[in-house]
């Protein structure tokens, strides 16, 4: 009996050992990670373990990148799904307010007197922040009433509604959004995304410029304009 | 939305796939498992990383997606075919590609031997994360990762390969 838990002993794996896959992976805090790098130093069996471990850490990137991305498919879902879904500001609106609520329910009296301080300072910094801004608005609003540029600083950004190719890959998508700096509005209706690029208006020459570009690129499929 | 699923899909993507082995039924995961994200936003509080949140969601939607298939079995061999069209470990060994055996090896461990070393290895996870995730006693992650890497052993050891440990 005695010799049997011996052996289960001498088989438990140590402290260090069981660190070992996390300081391969760089996750180990400094403290663990000095401790490790000593033991590595004055046992060699244990820095044997470690090399077969760096090993096993490398193919194991190997196998998980050869897995690819998903394609397009999922994001397309992933939007038809968000679009049949009810409006959401009724539910974020009441859940904010309820942690905003908890949130000062939880402070002592002395961190409430202190944050009604640095409240009141905020407001002030924020009132004037709000005062410049309209003063700079009005500044604004009466130089385009003079040039009689009024209608093109209403206009909205250029939309497009947009059909990526079958075999397009998100990175590939990723990237051409990052490319035209567009974001998805809204999709993915009929299998078309409504894409938003930049956040100023165009003229309309630039916009069928922009336009006639995506529609030449390798991955849509169609490209038409949309309010 | 889109930031979130841009910079995190294909991580969700990979880590579903190598836990339900079909690529069809990962794709399904990460709409769904973005979709939970949309609608509970406002439960995220920040206490740990939003890729930890994330993989936490897709493990539990991974595990009822398995639950719910009946064939899994069946599944799990189909997948493998597709998963990995490479040679055979002991073929490999004889091309003297280990590095080709030990990613043979690690599709052929059990579930949780591979998320685990999945979530250490590939998704750099630390103690404490991997036990957020997969729902564990810290203790237990350390000793789960020593012993599915003793079942990597003893794969390598069946398909010929030594490797001096344990």
């Amino acid at each position: 009996m005695m010799a049997l838990s011996k052996k289960i002993l001498e088989q438990e794996p140590g402290d260090i050992e069981l660190l070992l896959p996390w300081h391969a992976a760089g996750t180990l805090s400094a403290r663990d990670a000095r401790r490790v790098e000593e033991a590595l130093a004055s046992d060699p069996d244990l820095a044997r373990q470690y090399a077969v471990i760096r090993e096993e850490y490398a193919e194991t990137i190997d196998l998980n990148e050869s897995l690819g991305a998903p394609s397009v498919r999922a994001i397309q879902n992933l939007f038809a799904a968000i679009d049949a879904e009810p409006a959401q500001e009724a539910r974020t609106s009441f859940n904010l307010s309820a942690r905003i609520s908890s949130f000062f329910a939880s402070l002592s009296p002395r961190a409430l007197a202190w944050s009604a301080g640095v409240g009141a300072v905020v407001l002030l910094l924020q009132a004037g922040v709000i005062g410049a801004v309209l003063i700079q608005g009005a500044n604004y609003q009466m130089a385009s009433l003079s040039t009689g540029e009024h209608e093109v600083v209403e206009q909205a950004p250029p939309r497009a509604l947009v059909r990526f190719a079958a075999d397009a890959r998100m990175a590939d998508i990723t990237a051409l959004l990052d490319t035209y700096q567009a974001s998805i509005i809204g999709g993915a209706k009929g299998g078309m995304f409504r894409l938003q690029f930049g956040d100023k208006p165009v003229t309309e020459q630039e916009a069928t410029n922009l336009l006639n570009r995506l529609q030449g690129e390798k991955i849509v499929s169609l490209a038409v304009a949309t309010p | 939305m889109q930031v979130l699923y841009g910079r995190h899909h294909v991580r969700v993507f990979r880590f579903g796939l190598r836990l339900v082995r079909d690529e069809q039924v990962a794709e399904d995961l990460i709409s769904e498992v973005f979709l939970d994200v949309w609608r509970q936003a406002g439960k995220f509080e920040g206490r740990s990383a939003v890729s930890t949140w994330l993989l936490a969601i897709t493990r539990f939607k991974a595990l009822s997606a398995l639950r719910r298939r009946k064939d899994v079995e069946l599944k799990d061999e189909a997948a493998e075919a597709i998963e990995d069209t490479s040679d055979d470990p002991e073929v490999a060994v004889q091309k003297k590609d280990t590095g080709q055996v030990l990613r043979k090896c690690l599709t052929a461990l059990s579930q949780d031997h591979r998320e685990i070393i999945d979530l250490v290895y590939y998704h750099e996870k630390s103690v404490e994360e991997v036990a957020e995730i997969v729902g564990i006693p810290e203790n237990t992650v350390k000793t789960r990762l020593f012993y599915a890497r003793k079942k990597l052993a003893e794969l390598l050891k069946a398909a010929g390969v030594e490797r001096g440990w344990p």
